[in-house]
């Protein structure tokens, strides 16, 4: 599929590139990186306990269900966090992070 | 000077603000958004080509004011976006921006920090596409983004048809208005209902033009589960007439009313006290929204009244503190606020009756449903542990057992449900399960931080005029 959010109003401001499991995604100055991740694709991670995708769920940074890694090592909450050129999000756990199930 | 530190920039925070700065208070506002104007608020990020106050419709002209009014602030308080409260004690608020902690001391404490959906458990609701009503809505302000291209409004809230409304003229194809509570029902709270006539009159409209263009709109239908594979593909549902219905979509918005976020007047020292008309437990506070202390209250975050309410509670508050410490308060008439705010109350009073919060949906759920999103708890297991000998018999002890709450959201997308479950498991009235403590940090924060200097310096944001 295409993304699973929709751009109802011409983005505008200027492209930035972002990084999704290695493949390129235009977003724009702004953004969430929730909303680059999902106007690309169906989901944003997988969840710990279970295995599933998940793609948040309040979008206002209550429920903590959109927690991504970033290439680098670091975790942000993509919907509260804004896009930055190059930035390259992983919607998987680092090989080396244990798992709990 | 007396120094005033509020949590939270929506209508509440705005207000109180503004009162307590032009009567010389000092004032810190600490925000947890990227820009001031909270959820109802939002604004659209720069450069999105939005015509938000179009969008808004009969609430543009309070959120050009709002905003107006922060703008005219914005020199006058030290405004600190991005930054989460994530404790309190004493007279000391730890606040985090990015890994960057700093302490906010304060004579007086506002707490404006409004409120999130109430959700409940549904079997998937953790598949991609679901997502709070309250969140369809601030994707569509904040981004210009919709859910989806086919979507189910469903659950128990006037903001059902509001959202509906917006999403359909943005583009956005509405299957269905998916509405549990029956149509009597709303007939029954119209007294209540009648207490803000005008608002009562907005919402009819909403209902009435969703219908007058064709939109499906079902009253005291039952959810039965959201199914897909890989996303949200489908919704079914039982009809008042007890048809299975499916109805296929690409995305659900799903709310139930609002829920207060208390947990820093939890932690402030505020008593919090069972409310069984919302079924929640609300900071206890006067007319004025003084909690004991210094701690005060106003907005949602204090009862659920809406955005006409929050500015209201806002200025009651800011005009309490001014009381309390000592500086004569002018200019404002506090007892045609108060008499507004009642009025206001009543109204939600009569629309949680109108739209109510449907607990045999939980009682009844499957004991795979999941309950606790973060760590995956179902409502077996809740039950299992619950019915077991010597099994838990208030929710803190459910969570230290099952760890149901215990995730990443602390409870706020579960422990609602959850204490439902227990008490109906144990045939106990729901206040006697308790309600899960709040615990700081009040949400994530990182293990590596820095100490930043306490200093509006310190503190770029969107807001200031470039130098």
């Amino acid at each position: 599929m295409s993304g699973r959010l929709v751009r109802a109003v011409a983005p505008g401001g200027p492209p930035v590139r972002i990084l999704v499991d290695g493949v390129e995604v235009t977003a724009y100055a702004g953004e969430s990186v929730l909303v680059a991740v999902l106007a690309a694709r169906n989901a944003l991670r997988r969840h710990e306990f279970s295995d599933e995708a998940r793609a948040g769920f309040c979008l206002m940074g209550a429920c903590q269900d959109c927690w991504v890694w970033l290439v680098d090592g670091r975790r942000i909450r993509a919907c509260t966090t804004v896009v930055a050129e190059g930035m390259h999000v992983s919607t998987g756990a680092p090989a080396d992070f244990p798992r709990h199930d | 000077m007396t120094r005033v530190a509020i949590v939270g920039a929506g209508p509440a925070g705005i207000a109180a603000a503004r009162v307590l700065s032009a009567r010389g208070a000092a004032v810190t506002m600490i925000d947890e958004g990227r820009r001031p104007g909270g959820q109802i608020y939002r604004q659209p990020r720069p450069g999105l080509p939005l015509d938000i106050e179009t969008l808004l419709g009969a609430e543009g002209e309070n959120y050009r004011r709002t905003h107006a009014v922060f703008d005219d602030l914005r020199q006058h308080i030290d405004y600190r976006p991005l930054t989460l409260a994530w404790g309190v004690e004493d007279r000391t608020l730890h606040t985090i921006r990015g890994n960057a902690a700093a302490t906010v001391e304060f004579d007086a404490l506002i707490l404006a920090t409004g409120a999130t959906d109430r959700t409940l458990p549904i079997a998937g609701w953790t598949l991609p596409g679901v997502f709070t009503l309250g969140g369809a809505q601030v994707l569509l302000k904040e981004h210009g983004c919709l859910i989806g291209r086919r979507v189910v409004f469903c659950g128990s809230s006037p903001l059902l048809y509001l959202a509906a409304k917006q999403y359909r003229a943005m583009g956005a194809e509405i299957v269905a208005v998916l509405d549990t509570t029956p149509f009597g029902a709303k007939v029954a709270a119209t007294l209540e209902l009648a207490a803000a006539p005008r608002m009562l009159a907005r919402g009819l409209g909403y209902m009435g033009a969703l219908r007058r263009v064709g939109v499906a709109v079902h009253h005291g239908v039952e959810l039965r589960a959201f199914e897909g594979a890989a996303g949200v593909e489908a919704v079914r549902l039982r009809s008042r007439h007890g048809d299975e219905i499916t109805l296929p979509c690409d995305a659900v918005a799903v709310g139930f009313g609002l829920k207060p976020e208390t947990q820093l007047a939890e932690l402030a020292g505020a008593t919090l006290a069972y409310d069984n008309t919302f079924r929640q437990w609300l900071p206890r506070a006067d007319a004025d929204g003084r909690c004991g202390g210094n701690v005060y209250v106003a907005g949602d975050g204090a009862t659920v009244g809406g955005a006409q309410a929050a500015a209201l509670t806002g200025e009651l508050a800011a005009c309490a503190v001014l009381e309390d410490f000592k500086t004569a308060v002018t200019g404002i008439d506090r007892a045609h606020s108060r008499r507004q705010v009642a009025r206001l109350r009543r109204f939600q009073r009569g629309l949680a009756r109108a739209f109510a919060w449907p607990t045999d949906l939980i009682h009844n759920l499957a004991d795979s449903v999941v309950i606790c999103r973060c760590e995956g708890i179902s409502a077996g297991e809740l039950r299992a542990s619950i019915r077991a000998d010597f099994g838990p018999r208030e929710v803190n002890r459910l969570k230290a057992i099952t760890r149901c709450g215990m995730g990443r959201c602390q409870g706020r997308f579960c422990g609602l449900a959850a204490a439902e479950l227990t008490a109906r498991t144990l045939r106990t009235p729901l206040e006697a399960v308790g309600r899960l403590r709040t615990q700081p940090p009040i949400k994530p924060i990182p293990l590596a931080i820095s100490l930043a200097e306490n200093s509006a310096a310190a503190v770029r944001d969107e807001t200031s005029a470039p130098a």
